[in-house]
């Protein structure tokens, strides 16, 4: 029954169909994968140790045996960057999680119900969103304490609003639909038709803007590490690595590089990924 | 029209209340007891007490709340634990800087994000289209804090064309100013010119679609003319609502452009007072950027009605 009038098969797999078309969108998973492959074989990968200090060895160029260099305390930048990779992500798929399961069921709530209960989780929602992501995620990391886990709770509180605006909106367009009006109509109650009947109708932007939102808690976190508010040091973060190597611009510039190209490269790859699933879910595409 | 611009603004109420609610309520969450930090190293339990009466630190919550509005709709929003100046001062010191930052930024972002918009609508599916995304997309995932540090090593480190950090008011040298504030508002400007260059493009597409574009070319009036008098004019509202709207998103991108370049606005302050544990500044600068949205979010809604004669009328 669920699968009736949730996303049809057909249009599923015309929607995969799509997206595997789409050159971007598969440049862009590519990368996606390529990172979260580093990432995952981080402690089986021969690389050094991302804590081992070598005080022979601060500061070094790329060279054969360090191919990123080493930083100022003789770390290795490479072995940091792929250990830090797994920072990054995590915290970018953690905290997209936490923005769903608290804002997609208040979403939820407001659209389905109406009346009150919309009004207040709206008003909430909007008071929420006036306050800027960044902002107000600095203001909870510096609450709940500086760390990776604390840096992740505060980015997924700050995108839940996004969230319930986005199910709300989509809630209130599919509520109205014929078929919602006949599991009402054979005395379903409030709970089944939201998770059986709405909420499979609701997934598919839902999964585009989390794709989306990813990218941006991935910056959000470097951000906070770059702060001091995320990653702590000896463990390796991109956004910590940048702190320290504004430092020695001068002296140690690849410190500078390689972090950096590595969030741009991995928010592309989720934009891109993100940016092709809307046009393979869009039902005006097809 | 006033009718409507009371509407909006009586609307603005509740989420004003409600921000006020949620920034005091950080007072109460963040770390460590702000009453032990006033009463200094000796922590004399008769100097504590003292101070709780006078925070009203003994009242119920709900009390505190309303003291601390009626405070805020006075326009005391405390003093600072660090420098001991009232709050509103500081920001009221700092914000200049960062509004100075935020402009030069929006013109950067308009000067690149309108015009590559246009561009690359009427080019549409051209080389100049797929180069005008791919840059769009990169402004949009490169982190700004890096480009900035990137930007440092080439032009200050490697070439010493511009100073790589420091501020000048414009009032007192316009030269340096300008000099000191091209880097930073170039970094903050990049997001945001792909975001306008995305709305440009998506919103002169809608346009060049539309009868009366179609008609302009049947006339035989030259391409430029109906791109730019005919149909950029029609898409420019929503362009104009999306960056008053993407103000507010400037005072939070300063956050990170103000660190990398040292620039002593409304972004280091919050920094550096969630370093300090300055509670009151923190609380100041939250409550300051929320009513800054609110307030930027109803200039958006009355210049689209302003704008659009249709609405207009209605309203």
């Amino acid at each position: 029954m669920t699968a009736s009038v949730a996303i049809p098969v057909k249009t599923q797999s015309r929607a995969w169909k799509k997206l595997r078309a789409n050159k971007s969108a598969m440049v862009g998973a590519s990368i996606v994968v390529v990172f979260v492959v580093l990432a995952l074989l981080a402690p089986l990968l021969p690389i050094a140790d991302p804590a081992g200090t070598d005080w022979g060895a601060i500061r070094k160029p790329p060279s054969m045996t360090a191919p990123m260099g080493t930083d100022e305390i003789g770390r290795d930048i490479l072995s940091r960057m792929i250990w830090g990779a797994q920072a990054s992500l995590l915290a970018g798929v953690v905290s997209v999680m936490i923005a769903v399961v608290v804002g997609v069921p208040f979403g939820l709530i407001a659209g389905y119900f109406g009346g009150w209960t919309d009004s207040i989780i709206s008003r909430c929602t909007e008071a929420l969103l006036a306050m800027p992501f960044l902002i107000l995620a600095i203001a909870l990391a510096a609450f709940l304490g500086p760390s990776l886990t604390n840096a992740m709770i505060a980015i997924g509180l700050s995108a839940v609003p996004i969230f319930i605006r986005l199910t709300r909106g989509q809630v209130l367009a599919v509520k109205t639909e014929d078929y919602v009006e006949g599991a009402r109509a054979i005395g379903l109650g409030h709970i089944p038709i939201m998770l059986r009947y709405i909420l499979p109708n609701v997934v598919p932007p839902i999964l585009v803007q989390a794709t989306l939102t990813i990218a941006t808690a991935i910056i959000a976190e470097a951000s906070l590490s770059f702060l001091g508010l995320g990653q702590q040091p000896p463990a390796p973060s991109w956004g910590s690595m940048l702190n320290t190597a504004k430092n020695f611009l001068s002296q140690a510039p690849w410190m500078a590089v390689w972090p950096g190209a590595a969030i741009f490269l991995v928010v592309i790859g989720f934009n891109l990924m993100g940016d092709g699933l809307r046009d393979a879910l869009d039902p005006r595409e097809h | 029209m006033l009718a409507f611009v009371l509407r909006r603004i009586l609307i603005a109420i509740p989420t004003l209340i409600l921000v006020s609610i949620f920034v005091f309520s950080l007072q109460k969450l963040l770390p460590g007891d702000p009453i032990l930090v006033m009463a200094g190293e000796e922590r004399d339990p008769q100097v504590i007490e003292f101070l709780r009466e006078k925070y009203r630190m003994n009242d119920p919550i709900p009390m505190q709340y309303l003291y601390w509005a009626g405070d805020v709709l006075r326009g005391d929003l405390g003093i600072s634990l660090r420098t001991n100046q009232p709050v509103l001062e500081l920001i009221a010191e700092k914000l200049p800087v960062t509004i100075q930052l935020a402009i030069m930024s929006m013109i950067f972002a308009m000067l690149i994000g309108i015009p590559t918009g246009i561009l690359s609508a009427v080019r549409k599916g051209t080389w100049v289209d797929w180069l005008a995304n791919v840059v769009a997309l990169s402004g949009l995932s490169i982190p700004n804090f890096w480009l900035g540090i990137m930007l440092i090593l080439l032009v200050s480190v490697n070439l010493g064309w511009l100073p790589a950090s420091g501020y000048e008011s414009p009032f007192v040298d316009p030269v340096k100013s300008l000099t000191t504030m091209i880097m930073p508002a170039f970094v903050l400007g990049t997001g945001l010119a792909a975001t306008l260059m995305r709305h440009t493009r998506s919103a002169m597409l809608g346009v060049l679609q539309a009868d009366y574009v179609r008609t302009a070319e049947a006339k035989g009036l030259r391409r430029k003319t109906v791109v730019l008098k005919h149909a950029f004019r029609n898409a420019v509202l929503p362009v104009v609502t999306l960056t008053a709207l993407l103000f507010g998103e400037l005072l939070a991108g300063a956050v990170l452009t103000e660190q990398i370049f040292t620039i002593p606005g409304f972004g280091k302050l919050i920094v550096d007072a969630v370093f300090n544990r300055d509670y009151a500044v923190v609380q100041g600068v939250v409550l300051c950027t929320a009513v800054g949205f609110i307030v930027m979010n109803l200039i958006a809604d009355v210049l689209y009605v302003l704008l659009n004669p249709k609405l207009r009328t209605a309203s």
